[in-house]
């Protein structure tokens, strides 16, 4: 479990609580428009060491089938993810 | 054993925010949460964390949170514990996350009086050693050196001329239950620590130094290759204080030279040899009085 996506996005005066509580991980934007290049795994070097999984700020890296896999999402391409990993199973790549 | 990156809890409890790539404190609060778990409450005072965490509609905590004021930080700590505690709630952890500011000059004074009542909660201070989400003004813990827009480096004044204030010590002065201090390149050091605190009754704090890539000037790819240089060119220490005693957690074997650390940041860029001479100098005495008074077991690995 994460915080995730919703469709509705509350707008009207009636939707926005009276008080200021909230549901909580009520995410309405990503942030990959942040990202100027992107993060791509080589998943036939990648030994799922998870150290890039822990490095992230964004929590963007999650544990696939003993590797890893990248929610492009909310990646805002930081990079810290391929300088950790010492088997450069990580490149950066330009956005296009 | 302390929890590892493969028993790590999976779920992730600050997704989606706002930080700018490469935050380090925002990767402080994602671990600290993730050792913790769901039933925590976070309390996070004006700062760089709240101004991402929380723009409604976009709220990136998928535990209980809640913003304090400024100063209030360790004070909304202890009524949460209080509160939760009257209603017969005992399976939870209240945690504050507040910055170097936060904690070293606005919140100073609710911390010190949460410590002196021995509330039972957890403190954790992301210091990126200056106001950074106001735009970088100097705090109490901004190093020695540092530019900032209120400590210019210009022709007369070379940045900050203060030195950084010893928190952890200040912290540990009160006679706390457990203290330590923490880095984000070292962030199996910091997940024990967290894990290790949340089983101590009383108050607890946690010191952990969180590269800006922003306010220090650096890439975004580099905060936690720099955060583990400015432990091993010996400006950070990492430490622990429990029943009355100081513990070192780790020693370079040799100090790498801190003029690299420093010519790495745009926010030391103009310092003179003159200037990392006297940062040297303070690290030596500082260091000094470490192997004096902490206690070091080397077979002890982080």
């Amino acid at each position: 479990m994460k915080p995730y996506l919703r469709e509705k996005v509350p707008k009207t005066l009636s939707e926005i609580p009276e008080y200021t509580v909230f549901e909580a991980g009520y995410l309405v934007s990503k942030n990959a428009g942040w990202r100027n290049v992107r993060p791509t795994v080589d998943k036939a070097k990648c030994v799922g060491c998870l150290k890039c999984y822990l490095c992230c700020p964004d929590g963007v890296i999650a544990k696939q089938d003993g590797k890893i896999a990248i929610d492009y999402d909310f990646c805002k391409g930081c990079g810290i993810c391929a300088k950790t990993c010492k088997l450069g199973a990580i490149e950066m790549e330009a956005e296009i | 054993m302390s929890i590892t990156a493969k028993t790590l809890d999976e779920n992730e409890y600050f997704y989606g925010h706002k930080a700018c790539a490469g935050c380090g404190g925002s990767l402080a609060v994602r671990i600290a949460l993730k050792v913790l778990g769901e039933r925590t409450v976070a309390v996070l005072p004006a700062g760089c964390m709240s101004a991402v965490g929380f723009n409604f509609p976009q709220l990136c905590f998928s535990n209980n949170a809640i913003i304090s004021t400024f100063a209030g930080t360790a004070s909304m700590l202890t009524g949460i514990e209080a509160g939760l505690r009257a209603q017969g709630i005992t399976d939870f952890q209240a945690v504050g996350f507040a910055g170097d500011g936060g904690t070293a000059d606005i919140g100073l004074q609710a911390l010190s009086g949460a410590i002196d009542r021995n509330d039972d909660i957890l403190y954790i201070c992301y210091d990126n050693e200056a106001y950074m989400n106001t735009g970088i003004q100097k705090s109490s813990l901004t190093p020695f050196g540092a530019r900032t827009t209120t400590t210019p480096a210009g022709k007369n004044i070379r940045g900050n001329l203060r030195p950084k204030k010893n928190m952890f010590e200040i912290v540990a002065a009160h006679d706390i239950p457990y203290a330590a201090t923490a880095n984000v390149g070292f962030l199996q050091d910091f997940m024990r620590k967290v894990e290790k605190a949340s089983k101590i009754k009383g108050t607890k704090f946690i010191h952990i130094i969180a590269p800006c890539p922003t306010g220090w000037g650096i890439p975004s790819d580099e905060t936690v290759e720099i955060a583990k240089e400015i432990v091993n060119c010996g400006l950070w220490v990492l430490a622990e204080y429990e029943n009355g005693e100081y513990k070192l957690n780790y020693r370079p074997k040799n100090f790498s030279n801190p003029a690299d650390y420093l010519k790495k940041q745009s926010r030391f860029r103009h310092l003179t040899d003159e200037d990392i001479q006297t940062i040297i100098t303070s690290r030596d005495i500082k260091w000094g009085y470490i192997d004096k008074n902490y206690k070091f077991n080397q077979e002890e690995k982080l």
